[in-house]
């Protein structure tokens, strides 16, 4: 991580929707910067407004208030540098894994063949080595979930927005998917925004950890994260961590 | 990958056993079947034999394909030979239901997407939408008379109406995750539209499709027996007009084994098209 070279700016971002006739905030005046090759956890309880700000950032919404900066320069909407894991898996049922990987590169307009060259690269950077035919139903949950990290990869981005990616796994697999996912990020090195709400995540993962208070959602504290990767959990200062971010946050209603 | 399998078992040889297990039921459902319908034609034509039902009501299934085999040749009672009749209702059939496809689908997917096509025609099409098919047929043939127009006319109402509903509903359905997935990569609306949109209804469109083929078959009859020279319902009227039991057997038994036949190809459609759910 270059602490001198900001790469995102999110600056005073709100959204908020009108529900019946009430308005509801989902998150509230949340500023931080993002550095350049920075593994930056968002972390924060149930419903606190998590996927609200990704969207936001991916440009998936248009925030009520704030705006948002790339290398300095104002970005709106979707942007083609900004790519996307989704808590669900969001796979498209009727592709094969190679068709799923290389659908940003189909609707950029490249070529098959180079097309499918770069979408082999990160297919086997994911260990999906031989499962190119297959179609998402006949994938396990980490596999599937695999091919989203893979698909995002593929566009090429400068920033990797990821939301809960192994939210719906099981613990074994998860504790997998997070050293694959560190390994990857070390290989490739990208900017990467890791939402989750499981703090051993987050400390496992993270240069720093925002920590988000429940909804509407804002900015409680930034931990920075020094530990040496990679990392144990049993480590006493891992613990010292996990007990001082453990006790700042709030519950989920 | 290990197989846990109590035999020990390798991993080609348990694919195997797999395959030969899955082949062996096929095998059996299908003797069953066959045994099913060859039971319903000894029962019928038993029937007959022992008297329990009067062959003035009724002809027997021996009877009934005897009467096939003549008139692949013979024109008569009706004016023309089965063949005929049999391509002459699928003319009819085909060329409604093809364009009740070709403007249903595009129609209802369109609407489905776009909303403002949607409120445009919307309103439309649920006053259309509840009008019995045959209740155009008077109306087609003061326009269009009784000829090939008419009838295809009648069958295309019949077929549009689950064509364009499902389609509608099918893409109003589609995942709004994957429509940001395409989003995030830079996708336009439209683009989204054929690549993520129109693949997701598919499955919704094709079930569309089964039952317009069903009702394009349906109404095609009614529509041959109300206003038509030629076809399968022509020949089932001429029949009932002549006193023949027997033609009327032919013209059903021939409808039905050609509707059974239409859907077997549209299966054989949608699994290549939607194989992808299978698995
Ligand atoms: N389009 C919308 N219209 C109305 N309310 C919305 C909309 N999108 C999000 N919300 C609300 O904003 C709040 C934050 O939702 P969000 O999905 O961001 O939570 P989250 O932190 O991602 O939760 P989780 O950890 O369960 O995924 C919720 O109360 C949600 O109901
Ligand atoms: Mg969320």
């Amino acid at each position: 991580m270059d602490k001198s070279r900001v790469k995102l700016k999110v600056d005073n971002i709100s959204q908020s929707y009108v529900v019946g006739d009430e308005v509801l905030d989902a998150i509230l005046n949340v500023s931080f910067d993002v550095y350049d090759n920075e593994f930056l956890v968002i972390l924060g309880p149930g419903n606190c407004g998590k996927t609200v700000l990704l969207n936001v950032i991916g440009g998936l919404e248009k925030p009520t208030g704030g705006k948002l900066y790339l290398d300095g320069e104002e970005i709106v909407g979707s942007d083609k540098r900004i790519s996307m894991v989704f808590q669900e898996l969001a796979l498209m049922p009727w592709k094969t894994v190679m068709e799923n990987v290389e659908f940003g590169l189909q609707i950029e307009g490249v070529d098959k063949k180079t097309r499918r060259e770069i979408a082999q690269k990160y297919i086997d950077l994911v260990q999906l080595t031989g499962f190119e035919k297959s179609y998402p139903s006949q994938l396990s949950g980490g596999m599937k979930q695999r091919v989203g990290i893979a698909r995002a990869y593929t566009s090429n981005p400068e920033i990797l927005l990821m939301d809960e990616p192994f939210g719906q796994l099981d613990a074994q697999t998860r504790y997998s998917m997070q050293e694959e996912i560190q390994k990857i990020w070390q290989q490739e090195k990208r900017t990467i925004l890791f939402v989750t709400n499981n703090i051993e995540e987050a400390i496992y993962l993270g240069d720093r950890i925002i920590l988000m208070s429940k909804s509407p959602g804002k900015i409680k504290e930034i931990y920075d994260i020094d530990l040496p990767r990679p990392r144990n959990s049993m480590d006493p200062e891992f613990l010292a961590i996990r007990k001082e971010v453990s006790e700042n946050t709030d519950l989920a209603l | 990958m290990s197989v846990s399998d109590p035999n020990h078992l390798n991993e080609s040889e348990y694919v195997e056993s797999v395959r030969r297990e899955r082949k062996r039921s096929q095998y059996q459902s299908a003797i069953l079947s066959v045994i099913g319908i060859l039971g319903f034609l000894i029962l019928w034509q038993l029937s007959l034999v022992t008297g329990l039902v009067n062959s003035r009501f009724l002809s027997s299934p021996i009877e009934v394909v005897s009467l096939f085999i003549t008139k692949l040749t013979d024109p008569r009672p009706d004016g023309a030979v089965i063949g005929a009749n049999i391509v002459s209702s699928l003319i009819v059939a085909l060329s409604g239901f093809g364009l009740a496809i070709v403007i249903g689908i595009p129609l209802g997917l369109l609407m489905g997407w776009y909303k403002g096509i949607d409120s445009f025609l919307r309103p439309i099409f649920e006053i259309i939408r509840p009008i019995p098919p045959v209740s155009w047929i008077p109306l087609t043939i003061v326009w269009v008379g009784i000829g090939l127009q008419a009838k295809a006319m009648i069958v295309f109402f019949a077929a549009f109406v689950p064509c364009l509903i499902n389609s509608y509903t099918g893409i109003r359905q589609t995942r709004e995750v994957l429509i940001n997935v395409a989003k995030t990569f830079g996708a336009s609306d439209f683009t989204t539209f054929l690549k993520v949109g129109i693949p997701y209804s598919m499955t919704m469109t094709f079930a569309g499709v089964k039952v317009a083929i069903g009702n394009a078959w349906a109404t095609l009859v009614a529509a041959e027996m109300l206003a038509a020279s030629s076809g399968l319902g022509y020949m089932i009227l001429m029949g009932r007009q002549f006193g023949r039991v027997d033609l009327v057997i032919l013209g059903i038994a021939v409808i039905g084994l050609i509707g059974t036949l239409i859907t077997i190809i549209i299966n054989a459609v949608e699994n290549k098209i939607l194989g992808w759910r299978k698995l």
